[in-house]
């Protein structure tokens, strides 16, 4: 699907800048040029296809298709699965909270969405696509329903209600069955094509200075760094790689776009690709920013539980993925 | 007119908020603008995604910023 721009970064680096095939600064700058372009595309694709779906299952009618029938454990999907689609803003996560469960969809599916809206987002799965392929990709959005799913229910089990903050639990005491926000978006296809271009446009500007940074490291890393250079430090066999890759990841923040081009290099010189996905995993799931968020909603013991949670279930999914894989 | 803006005060927030003192500024007309920060009250409006944009209690925008062409739109309607 990518071979002209291969053949273009080929012709640019090796034609037009006559730099030697093969030596470490044609190298570093083919993979440059050849991954922002690629990255570039799948950006404009992915956040256009999202935004698509999105502009006709806005978060309300994502909210009142959750309520309106009973669904016997299958909404833990559907939660997870929207999550993934529908753009994700931390500050959002409040309101977003409140309007969910006092609407009457149950805690834990609440939260499986809270889980899976960043872990699985259009810019970390367009640079997923454009690093590791369609496959990985896939393992990687699969899994990240599957495991806010689990997560999710889980905490359900757990009974949380109680430990929500005192001006959250006397918000929900009056719960509304039934809330009217069915605004129903009349606009055709084309009527809504500007504005979902426009989005997808904010989108990507807002990352592609740090996948620029993120590909240029990679670029460097790719061309200097001998192949299995990492195989000695991390191995698939090493026990705490991955709890240790997650626990780095949990306090960054919203760098996966300049991260994951990184992750790439590193896989191809030798660390495990569960841990590398584990910790991308970490890296957009879970942040102290949203920590700081979810504080208004959550007491301490609950954010802890919440945080403690879902960082066991990555940490799993990253050991099945080394054992997979 | 009073126009309000709902959000905890992120950055997307705060966009929303310049944008739409640049837009009245163009359009030089006179309007109230409220800025509701307050978790509490912003869930009094039974929304779930923030920004968003009010005019005379009415949600035009929700969940994204608008640039100030739009506003200036919405404004005029």
């Amino acid at each position: 699907m990518f071979n002209w721009t291969e053949n273009f970064a080929n012709w640019l680096v090796y034609g037009v800048f006559q730099i030697t095939p093969n030596s470490k600064l044609g190298d570093t700058l083919h993979f440059f040029i050849y991954d922002t372009i690629k990255i570039c595309i799948l950006l404009l694709v992915v956040t256009l296809i999202m935004g698509i779906i999105n502009s006709y299952f806005p978060i309300e009618k994502v909210r009142s298709f959750l309520t309106k029938r009973k669904w016997y454990g299958l909404d833990y999907f559907v939660a997870s699965f929207f999550g993934t689609i529908t753009p994700f803003c931390s500050c959002s996560s409040v309101p977003l909270f409140i309007g969910f469960v006092k609407g009457g969809i149950p805690l834990g599916v609440t939260l499986a969405f809270l889980i899976s809206s960043p872990l699985v987002d259009a810019v970390t799965v367009a640079i997923f696509f454009g690093m590791f392929g369609l496959k990985i990709t896939l393992i990687y959005v699969v899994s990240g329903i599957i495991l806010s799913m689990i997560a999710g229910f889980v905490l359900t089990k757990m009974k949380l209600e109680d430990l929500l903050t005192d001006w959250v639990k006397e918000l929900l005491k009056n719960k509304q069955s039934i809330i009217v926000d069915d605004e129903i978006n009349h606009q055709s296809f084309f009527e809504r094509v500007p504005l979902i271009v426009k989005e997808s446009l904010d989108i990507i500007k807002g990352v592609y200075l740090y996948v620029l940074i993120g590909i240029a490291i990679g670029g460097l890393m790719h061309g200097f760094i001998p192949t299995g250079f990492f195989e000695k430090y991390i191995s698939k066999e090493n026990p705490f790689a991955v709890p240790i890759a997650v626990l780095v990841g949990i306090p960054m923040y919203s760098n996966t776009a300049g991260i994951l081009p990184i992750m790439q290099v590193l896989v191809e010189k030798g660390i495990p690709l569960g841990t590398v996905i584990a910790f991308s995993m970490a890296v957009v799931g879970l942040s102290v920013p949203e920590g700081l968020l979810l504080k208004k909603i959550m007491t301490t013991k609950m954010l802890m539980i919440f945080f403690a949670v879902v960082t066991v279930c990555i940490i799993i999914s990253g050991y099945v993925f080394n054992l997979v894989m | 007119m009073i126009i309000k803006i709902l959000g905890p005060g992120c950055t997307k927030c705060k966009t929303t908020h310049s944008n739409v003192l640049e837009a009245i500024k163009e359009l030089g007309i006179q309007a109230e603008i409220v800025k509701i920060e307050d978790m509490k009250e912003i869930m009094s409006y039974n929304v779930l995604t923030t920004p968003v944009l009010m005019v005379d209690d009415v949600a035009l925008v929700k969940g994204r910023v608008a640039d100030v062409n739009e506003i200036k739109k919405l404004l005029t309607k």
